[in-house]
């Protein structure tokens, strides 16, 4: 039931999660962070089953800032999205595999870009201008269809995923109550209220 | 619901005179919601081959990259450019070790040979390989693309009467199938050049 979407913008990718962590039919809390931050550049959000996203993501973050701590470098998130992508497929053939579906959002410091790699739990990765995952996606990809420009600001994409959040709020049976959103670009990521 | 059609997209070879083409549509998709129309489903193995893996996303990047090793180390251990024809049965071979628990893909391979040979071939999910002379499809517009091709096909195309062959082939099967499509990409491989270009298509 858990929404994420994901916007690139021209030097910035914006992101939202819904924050509520529910168990069958009840809401048990509503202020769940469902992202990780990977480095100072790449914040990677989380849906699927519970128990499995944090584990995993908490994995990913521990492995990829070992690397940095390891060579010096700080990662791309095209190899970020790499690595992860490997982690899932190679899960997917295991005992028990993670049921993981994730964005991967980021600013390339070595380019000057942003990118956002829409990857789901089989291990299908792709580099997208929007993305999202859950039946928020049905709802949203529409708008964003209609609405994304590569060249768009900051303040169009707040607009933009504000627009989303409201058709989920009008459309979608589930009541997701409030949704976290963070940027990151050059400056590093950090979370912003619409 | 299949596995195989559970991402969607097509590719489809074909055979000319002195020259092989290949195509591929771009989209990606969970089962009808269309996530991305750019993804490639053609990588290059040599100078004068490809291989086309229609089927599961997550299987045609892991294979994609698998293969890309596998050239990689052939070319350093022979000192040489692999052959169509051998580039197929590694492709084989590296399919039929997962026999009881198999990739999803149906590798589809055409390139020249060292004396530029035409070579085309398909094959299923364990590595059956189907050698043709004329034409091979695969994907969630098989059936389709076989009934064009049928239609369109004959031999001895030179190289920009056989890429508009391919190319309508491609968009007129696509168009009829709901999981491929959304942009179409082609190879056509003479022995001086390849001509790669991205064809528009419908976007519904």
């Amino acid at each position: 039931m858990d929404c994420l979407i994901g916007i690139v913008g021209k030097d910035f990718v914006l992101t939202a999660a819904d924050t509520s962590a529910a168990r069958s039919i009840t809401v048990m809390k509503s202020t769940e962070d469902k992202s990780r931050d990977l480095n100072k550049h790449i914040v990677m959000l989380y849906s699927g089953e519970p128990g499995d996203t944090v584990h995993f993501a908490e994995y990913i973050q521990r492995n990829i800032r070992f690397y940095e701590i390891k060579n010096g470098i700080e990662l791309t998130p095209k190899a970020a999205a790499t690595f992860t992508r490997k982690e899932l497929a190679t899960s997917l053939r295991s005992r028990k595999p993670y049921s993981v579906n994730l964005l991967i959002a980021g600013y390339d410091i070595t380019t000057l870009s942003s990118h956002l790699y829409w990857i789901d739990y089989l291990g299908s990765s792709v580099s997208v201008p929007f993305a999202a995952h859950g039946y928020g996606a049905y709802y949203t990809l529409s708008l964003l269809d209609r609405y994304h420009r590569s060249d768009i600001s900051l303040d169009e994409a707040k607009i933009l995923i504000k627009k989303c959040i409201d058709e989920l709020k009008t459309r979608f049976i589930i009541n997701l109550a409030n949704f976290k959103i963070k940027v990151a670009d050059k400056d590093g990521i950090r979370e912003i209220e619409i | 619901m299949s596995i195989m059609e559970y991402n969607g997209g097509s590719v489809v070879a074909m055979v000319g005179k002195n020259c092989v083409a290949i195509a591929s549509d771009k989209r990606l998709g969970v089962q009808l919601m269309t996530v991305s129309t750019e993804f490639p489903k053609i990588f290059p193995a040599t100078d004068k081959s490809f291989i086309g893996l229609p089927g599961l996303a997550t299987d045609i990047q892991t294979l994609s990259e698998r293969f890309r090793f596998k050239i990689n180390m052939y070319k350093l251990g022979e000192e040489r450019e692999i052959e169509p024809r051998t580039l197929a049965h590694m492709v084989s071979s590296t399919l039929y070790e997962r026999r009881f628990g198999p990739y999803f893909v149906e590798p589809i391979i055409a390139g020249l040979d060292k004396h530029n040979q035409p070579f085309i071939c398909g094959m299923d999910l364990i590595g059956c390989i189907n050698f043709a002379k004329d034409f091979v499809v695969g994907g969630t517009s098989g059936e389709s693309l076989f009934g064009i091709c049928e239609s369109l096909w004959e031999p001895d195309l030179e190289p920009e009467d056989l890429f508009e062959v391919i190319s309508q082939s491609m968009l007129n099967a696509v168009d009829r199938d709901c999981l491929s499509g959304w942009g179409a990409i082609v190879h056509v491989i003479t022995p001086e050049k390849v001509i790669t270009r991205t064809l528009k298509a419908r976007m519904d």
